[in-house]
Parts: C-alpha cells; structure tokens; sequence
C-alpha cells in the first residue's frame, strides 16, 4: 500500500510517517519513506511517501498510485492531488494555515470548495476531519498528528495493538498517554464520518 | 530495523570499527556523524570545516586505525585539497571518505556531481542504494581501503540518506587488534615532489589492481530477466528502474569507480538494448561509450534534477520503451499558493534583516511607491544557513549566496571595485567560523572598506542545531574549550566591532547605520539564542485592532505567525514566541501590539 502524508512543517508529519512505519515493519511487511522536508526547520510543506508490501523498490510513490492520502492541513492536500487515484482514500485535516505569500495579499487561498473540488476529481473517497478542534478539546493542539493517524488507521491494515506499542515507543512518557487516547478518538472519529460519507 | 541511510552507514561504520569520525554539518549527510556520535568507543567531532575534518582522519589512519569523515557534496569542494593527499599518500588504517550528493539541490547551493570526483582521486567508490546497502557497503569500504592502501569513498545521495528502509544487521562491533601507532615513511607520508611522483605511478597501479577486482567484487550484480532490454544502473536510480521496468535485466553496480570493463561488455553482448539509467551527470554512461559499448541514456533521461519514477517512466516512453499511460485529468482554474520555508517566529535573524531591510530601502509597504532592488543604497552579500531565506519577500535582503564564507569576500571584492554604494555582508557564526575567518584576515589586511554582520545564534541551526567552536560542546556532548567571537575578531585585528541584542530593533539600527558611516571595516556581532533552542515560550502577543490601522509594517517581518484573514491582523498564539522576541511590538508604528492578557479580547484578533 502507499500511503502519503503532508502538510507544513511542524506539524508532526515525519514523527507520524515514523510510526506507520515500525508499525508495518512490526506487522512483517518490507517498509520504505522517504520524506521531502526541504532547506529549513519549520513552515515549508512536508510530504512523507510510505510504500508497504512484501517487496518494496523505489521509495517514492509515482503520481496516481496513492492508496491513502493523510493531509494535516487542507491546501497540503490539494496540492498533492495528482497522487490519487478513483480509488483512493483522501482523509484531510480541515484545517487552513495559510502561507506567508497569502497574508501578504501576493497570493489567494484556495476557497474550502475550490479545495474539495480538486481532491474529488482525484479520489471518489475524501473525507474532511476537524482535527485541529478534536486535537484542542484533548487538550494538546500537538496531538494532532496522532489524532489523524488514527484516523487513517482505520484504512490500514493493522492490528489496534501493534498500533499502540509503536506509537508508546516512540513517544515521551509525558504525552504517550494522551498520544493513545488521541489515537483511539482518532479511530472513532472516522467511524462517525464514515456514516455520514463526506 | 527501520533506518535511514545516513543512520546504516554510520552503524555499518561501527560495526566496521571505526575509531575516528568527522564531519562538518551539511545536508543531507549530517545524521551520519550524530549516529555515530551517540556510541561512547567513537571519537566523533564536528570539525569546523570538512578540510580539516578530512585532515583530522588522515592523520588518524596514519596510525593504523580505521577512520571516516562525512560531508555533503559541496562539503567535499573544501575537502578537496587534503583529499587528493590522501589519495596520494594512501592509508595504514581504513580511510573512508562519506559524500552525499544533492540531486535536486533540495537543501545546496548547487546539484554537482561526486562521482567525478572519484575518478579525479583515482580511488575506488562505491554507491549503496538502499540502507541495507549503506548499511553492508561500509564493511566493504573499510577491506578495500586497507587492501589497496587507498582511500575509499561512498557515495550516497538525498533519496538515499533520508529514505528509511528495512536492515537486518548482521555483524557486531569488530576492533582490529593493533594499538595504534605511526610507521615512519617519509616517501610515504612527505610529499616531496620527489616523492609524489613516485606515489602517482603507485596510484595508477594501483588503478589497474582496483579495476581487476570490480570484475568479481560482489557488490556488482547482474539480474537477468528479458533480453530486450539490459540496463546500467546504481543507487537509487537502480530502485526506480526496477519499478518502471520491470521486465528488464539488470547491471547494478555497487562499485561505480573503477568500472568492471569485462562484466559490462559481457553483460552488453547479451542484450538487444543497452541503457544507463543514472541522476545527474552521464558519469556511467560516458565510461561505457568510451569502452565502445553502444549505449543510450541522457538522450531521454534528464541530467537536470533528481530523478523519479514518474520521470523516468516518462523518459522510457520518449525513449519507445514503455507505453503511454491513460490517466484521469484534474481539472482546475486554481493556482495553488506555494508554502517556502521561512525563517520561524523568533528568529533572531529577523530583526537585522528587517532593519537591513528597510535601511536599503528594499521591503516596502502594499502602499509604498514603486521602486526596485536596482535603486538599494546598500548591497547586501549573504552566506549559507538559515539566514539565506532573508532573501525571501517581503525581507529581500539578500543579494549574493555562493558557498560557504564567501560573502565576506564578495563584499570586499565589490568594494575595491569601487562601487558607489555602501557594502555589507551577512554571515552566520558556524559559518564564520567555518570559512568565514580567513576571508576576515584577508579584509583586515587589505583594508576592506565593508561592514561584517555575523548572526550569532549560538548554533548551526540549519542542518539541525549542531555543536561548533562557538558552542563549546562536542558533538558527542561533552564541554570542550569555547572559542569566543568577540575577541577572536579583535586579535585578527578589526578595530570596530560591537555586540547587539538580536531582538532590539533599535540598537540594531544605530548599529548597523554607524558602522555604515566609518570608512574602514566593521564588525557587528549579533547575538541571539535560536528560536527552535529557546526552551521556554513566553506569553504569546496580540495586536489590538482597535489601535491597528492595517498599516501592514509588521508584516514587512516575514513572521509566519502575523497573519492575515480577511481585513483583520492577528498573531496565532500558538506559532509566537512572545517575549523573547517581540521584535513585531517595536517596529509597529501605532503602538498596537504587546502581550496577550494586556489586549483587550475582541473577536479573534
């Protein structure tokens, strides 16, 4: 399966596709990311291409040969639509933090239709998670990487349990249980959704 | 395991026993020296420069121990000089040189390629092209360097070192048995003319001998599969020509210099169509057709940038390889804004440019009358590290970036050439002290008539907050001696020199102006902590938007935590820094920002 995950930097992309991966490696499969985090630290877009199978070649992922796109912030979404394909599984943060280029008044964001209208040529399954406001009502704004992971979870074929031992490895004892919990309601949350069928 | 290349090769190094390893840091080879450094029986550094981290484990293999340095492909240009020597000299204890290139120049100042540099050297590279690779090669390495007394050098790339694949490690921790010690030898370790005419027919027979083995190195495979079409490939490329083709036989070279000239012609012979697929330069491609085997590649693959599958597949479509592929279109008006990387909210760099910024006339307000970057009473030249994204909008305080120290010379060679305008250049403290002293020196010594900006922001934070000479930390975390900047700018011989607060705009200003006015070199030292290192955030700062008239000065900062929605100001509470900074309250012309809880709460702003 290949999963991409974007959105702009500092929002936990790398730690999120780190976990996916030991996750599948825990569950037998070959493993290969690659991650695009370009010159600096913070606020540039980030992708993280995962490919998982039982032999992997080119860590990248070619256009049209995504099988499930997480977005942590919607215009990271679109902009990597060209990645999807009918069947693909799109789950986006609906969430905008918009580019400095857009605050200056030399660029426009992109209107929540014009957004959803990208992904839906790409991918017939989209759905749009507040997962910024669930990350906030936990009570870390920081959980949100893991609250999406969880989301997406559901769309992967892991066991809850090799879930939880990869994200507790890799987290801190000081946010490893809210991580979990954050998790679980990511997990939820997508069932909730899922009824409704965006 | 999962790991990243540049993570194998420093375990693959370890379990190889290496004892010495140096670096500089630099994109996208940094992570090798910081996996290294975490092992307690490694005497890792960061080195200030990858001259003299190549120097450092020279001498170390002199003694018969097993050494290795790691640099980015530019890093290798500042290598150069002792890595010729080394080649010249050749080793006692394995010597492996670690460059990993740039294709796509994601974080460089340009996309060279390495590999030339193997053939320049005359000595034996190897390519690994997955971590399981990076992580067995490194073995290797270290047997050929002490077999054929000859540096070895490994070459990785971005795709490579930053790509996390699955290892099996196989091997433990192995120490030769030899205390070091230094073999007196001077036709070997003096280059004398004398001698180095002596060592260069070694090293060409040595040539020969390295050639005669890649026939049968093992780290060459051949994979056969349809005879249509064979293909040359190594490292990552060779992972993205088996995807896209996956009926073609293969020539996977692991050793990419010398070339085993009998294996390819036999692998040649036995196929109806011969092609390269490699990134950047026709390094392979070029060694065949000069074997006289016929050979096509860089005629459908692109030599500019890094290489995909997606590029590639369309290369073996012009090519007549492969088929076209249908795919559903998505149809959309819209132009999607771009998200660059900028410098974060607290950056101590944001300050000096913004002031930088507006005493050169350069950002201008929505409102402002037109003018352009030609019409700056002030040139501007810039060096290599985070600050180089102040030549971003709305900053644009940057006109020259061209490689390690260099601005400081550039600025100095404008002056002499007397131009009519004032020159400043602006450089980094892991940067100055990289390659930014001797141009110092020089400017000293010849009178430059510029002004020296060095951000000192206690770090190279670029490449991920590393130690250096300024810090007075070791890479492997221990308190050495701090070199201090201040007064090793004054005993090279600079009479002005001061020391600003990063975060006061206005001592920044009066500054910067009166070491403009002096005609003779000035130093400004300007100190602030990393924004990323500061550990505590303060309360963050709004904007009252009963006082905000919309003015825009504040977003003439470039600080992504200022933002725009609609007609209203406002600073995102979770991005700012508050205190620390508050640069944006200093410059704001109506007095309409300070911390949080003093702003009366209307609406969002």
């Amino acid at each position: 399966m290949n999963l991409l995950i974007t959105g702009a930097g500092g929002q936990g992309i790398i730690l999120a596709s780190d976990i996916v991966g030991e996750t599948a490696i825990a569950a037998g499969y070959d493993v290969k990311k690659t991650d695009t985090i370009g010159m600096a630290q913070r606020g540039g877009s980030v992708v993280s291409h995962m490919r998982i199978a039982a032999q992997v070649w080119s860590p990248i992922i070619r256009q049209g040969q995504v099988d499930l796109l997480l977005a942590l912030e919607k215009l990271e979404a679109a902009r990597w639509a060209s990645y999807l394909k009918p069947e693909s599984i799109a789950i986006v943060n609906n969430h905008a933090l918009p580019p400095l280029s857009v605050s200056l008044g030399n660029a426009r964001y992109p209107t929540d239709d014009e957004i959803k209208d990208i992904l839906k040529q790409a991918a017939d399954r989209v759905y749009f998670i507040n997962g910024t406001d669930r990350a906030r009502e936990l009570g870390n704004i920081r959980t949100l990487n893991i609250f999406m992971l969880g989301c997406a979870s559901r769309f992967m074929p892991f066991k809850v349990s090799v879930w939880h031992e990869s994200i507790a490895n890799r987290l801190p004892e000081k946010v490893r249980q809210i991580n979990l919990t954050a998790f679980d309601r990511g997990r939820k949350e997508v069932q909730i959704v899922g009824i409704r069928k965006s | 395991m999962l790991l990243s290349g540049n993570e194998a090769l420093a375990l693959g190094a370890y379990h190889a026993g290496v004892r010495v390893a140096t670096a500089y840091p630099g994109t996208p080879s940094t992570e090798i020296l910081e996996a290294i450094a975490r092992f307690d029986d490694v005497y890792a550094e960061w080195s200030t420069n990858e001259k003299v981290a190549m120097e450092v484990v020279l001498g170390a293999s002199y003694t018969g121990v097993r050494a290795m340095a790691s640099m980015k492909q530019v890093g290798l240009n500042v290598a150069s000089d002792p890595f010729m020597a080394a080649s010249t000299t050749g080793v006692d204890g394995g010597l492996v040189v670690i460059c990993a290139d740039d294709p796509g120049a994601h974080s460089s100042q340009g996309e060279q390629d390495n590999r030339h540099y193997a053939r320049l050297a005359k000595i034996p590279m190897l390519e690994p092209g997955d971590s399981q690779e990076a992580y067995d090669f490194m073995a290797h390495a270290f047997d050929l360097s002490e077999r054929f007394d000859t540096p070895v050098m490994v070459r990785t790339t971005t795709r490579i070192s930053h790509s996390k694949t699955v290892v099996d490690v196989k091997r433990e921790r192995a120490l030769p048995d030899r205390k070091p010690q230094f073999k007196y030898n001077a036709a070997k370790y003096v280059m004398l003319p004398a001698h180095a005419r002596l060592r260069h027919s070694l090293m060409e027979e040595r040539l020969v001998k390295l050639a005669g083995y890649a026939e049968t190195c093992p780290l060459n495979q051949v994979i056969w599969n349809g005879r249509d079409l064979g293909i040359v490939t190594s490292g990552v490329a060779y992972q993205y020509a088996r995807e896209v083709f996956p009926d073609a036989s293969f020539l996977k070279l692991g050793m990419t210099y010398p070339l085993p000239r009998n294996l390819l012609r036999e692998f040649a012979s036995k196929i109806k169509r011969l092609i390269v697929v490699e990134e950047l330069d026709p390094f392979l491609q070029e060694n065949l057709q000069a074997m006289g085997i016929e050979v096509t590649g860089k005629e459908f693959i692109p030599r500019v940038g890094e290489l995909n599958p997606d590029i590639l597949y369309e290369a073996g479509r012009k090519a007549g390889l492969l088929p076209e592929l249908s795919r559903r279109k998505i149809e959309s008006g819209v132009e999607l804004p771009r998200r660059p990387p900028l410098l974060c909210p607290g950056c101590p760099h944001t300050g000096i440019f913004f002031v930088l910024s507006s005493l050169g006339q350069r950002s201008k307000l929505a409102k402002a009358r037109d003018r352009t970057l030609a019409d700056s009473p002030l040139i501007i030249t810039g060096d290599i590290g985070c600050y180089t994204l102040g030549t971003y909008p709305p900053l644009l305080a940057m006109d020259t970036c061209a490689c390690m120290g260099a601005s400081i010379g550039e600025a100095m060679g404008m002056a002499k050439a007397n131009i009519d305008k004032k020159v400043i250049a602006v450089i980094g403290d892991s940067t100055f002290l990289h390659s930014g002293i001797t141009g110092l020196v020089n400017g000293v010594y010849n009178k430059a008539p510029v002004t020296l900006v060095i951000l000192d922001n206690g770090t190279t934070a670029m490449t991920g907050h590393q130690e250096h000479p300024g810090t007075g930390i070791s890479a492997q975390g221990k308190e050495m001696q701090k070199v201090e900047l201040e007064p090793l700018v004054r005993g090279i011989g600079v009479r002005n020199v001061s020391v600003v607060d990063a975060f006061n705009v206005k001592e920044l200003r009066s500054s910067v102006r009166s070491a403009l006015e002096k005609p003779e070199l000035s130093v400004i030292i300007v100190r602030g902590a990393c924004a990323v290192r500061v550990p505590k955030r303060g309360e963050p700062w709004a904007i009252d938007m009963d006082i905000c008239n919309l003015c825009g000065a504040c977003l003439l900062l470039g600080c992504s935590a200022i933002q725009r929605a609609d007609e209203r100001l406002h600073i995102e509470p979770s991005l700012c820094v508050g205190d620390s900074c508050a640069v944006c309250q200093q410059i704001c012309p109506k007095k309409a920002i300070g911390p949080q809880s003093k702003i009366p709460v209307k609406g969002t702003g």
